[in-house]
């Protein structure tokens, strides 16, 4: 982990995608080691809650603030599609200096795929790819988008085991999933239960 | 950090690797070839008019890369995970603006020697037209980076960089075409000068649009 001490605080959030308000008043405040899953329908705001907290879009309103480096894993891999995974998977390992890329690539099973080019990879096998790159970030805040969809039964097991160790050994992780996930003391809140009443969206 | 990103940006650009088309060159090499055939092959009309038809091929040949230039990495998030690494938008950009030259002008100078030849420009019209087309593509591939970057968000984003790059580049090949009209060395300094307006400005408005394009 790269901060001693990582933590991600949300303080009376609003966001807005277009001319709606999306959610309001959201607060919350992740310590070291806490994991936390965020519920909500399609279109709800999962997303954009996402991104504000990375940073890559303001929020209508209120504040995130954050100790440590931050992974993003989103629908989007970020990957080459015209190169074959280990190649590109190489460029983000390589500006993340990562030590063991083999370790990583096996620990998600990639090995037999390395020269596959990701453009022919299947929606799971590409999402496997992305979490690799996660990993190899070695942040201390992980921010994962819909990490379970595409991905089949063992793969979302390994996803778990993978979000625990993280929060062992003291990593933050919020997840927004529609999908349970089997993280021992995660917590959980819904998207829907900030969304404005009628009247005031 | 930089240097690799270079090295990917050109492994992504340059021709004949990764995605990289050489369909630029050699669109602008076809230009010079049919020109003759449409004219005619009067060596003192083609030394007259050669050059200039040399520089508007170069131009057309700008408009080809743009569209996968941005819009390509904002699609795939590239962008957004290099932010997250404390990376710079204007500093992708300058990187970008760097891999998109490196990828479009060397290849398109080199693409002159056989386009001169086929259009019989030659001496000193020749010297000044390299010359000139080394001023002018870093400003060519200035605008187009600009363009790529405010247009990668909008669908008819590829049509429309073209029709914008034209009256953009419009000085460039007044100044460059200039210089070959009137044999003077000079008027390159122009387009020298305008390329290094365009390639200082560059990064810090394409930076700005890929920021603005994120809040769409």
């Amino acid at each position: 982990m790269q901060a001693a001490n990582p933590s991600l605080i949300a303080e009376n959030l609003a966001c807005r995608r277009g001319e709606r308000l999306l959610f309001r008043r959201l607060s919350f405040a992740l310590a070291p080691g806490a994991a936390c899953h965020v519920t909500g329908a399609n279109g709800a705001g999962k997303t954009t809650l996402i991104r504000a907290l990375a940073g890559l879009t303001k929020p209508y309103a209120g504040e995130v603030r954050r100790e440590g480096a931050l992974a993003l894993l989103d629908e989007r891999s970020g990957l080459d599609p015209d190169l074959p995974l280990a190649r590109s998977l190489a460029f983000w390992f390589g500006l993340d200096s990562v030590a063991d890329p083999a370790a990583i690539m096996a620990r998600l099973r990639l090995e037999t795929l390395a020269e596959v080019p990701v453009g022919y990879l299947s929606t799971g096998q590409r999402k496997r790819a992305a979490l690799a790159r996660v990993i190899g970030q070695n942040a201390a805040v992980w921010l994962l988008d819909e990490p379970l969809s595409g991905l089949d039964t063992a793969s979302q097991d390994l996803v778990s085991t993978l979000v625990c160790e993280h929060c062992e050994s003291g990593g933050i992780a919020l997840i927004a999933s529609h999908q349970p996930l089997d993280v021992p003391g995660m917590t959980s809140f819904a998207i829907e239960d900030f969304a404005p009443a009628e009247a005031e969206a | 950090m930089l240097a690799q990103l270079l090295r990917r940006d050109l492994a992504q650009f340059f021709p004949f690797t990764g995605s990289g088309a050489a369909l630029p060159v050699v669109f602008f090499v076809a230009v010079a070839m049919l020109f003759p055939f449409a004219v005619g092959p009067d060596a003192n009309l083609m030394l007259k008019t050669g050059g200039g038809v040399v520089w508007i091929a170069a131009l057309l040949a700008a408009i080809l890369p743009l569209e996968k230039l941005v819009a390509g990495d904002i699609a795939l998030g590239f962008f957004d995970q290099l932010r997250l690494r404390g990376f710079a938008e204007e500093a992708m950009m300058a990187v970008r603006l760097l891999a998109h030259w490196l990828s479009f002008g060397p290849p398109l100078l080199l693409a002159t020697f056989p386009a001169a030849a086929l259009l019989k420009i030659e001496g000193e019209t020749f010297d000044i037209l390299l010359l000139g087309l080394l001023a002018g593509t870093p400003g060519l591939a200035a605008i187009g980076l600009m363009i790529a970057a405010l247009t990668a968000s909008l669908r008819a984003g590829a049509a429309l960089s073209g029709l914008l790059l034209i009256p953009l580049a419009l000085p460039i090949l007044i100044f460059g075409a200039g210089a070959l009209a009137r044999q003077d060395v000079a008027s390159i300094g122009f387009v020298g000068a305008i390329s290094l307006a365009l390639v200082a400005i560059a990064p810090f408005a394409a930076g700005a649009a890929i920021r603005a394009a994120r809040e769409g």
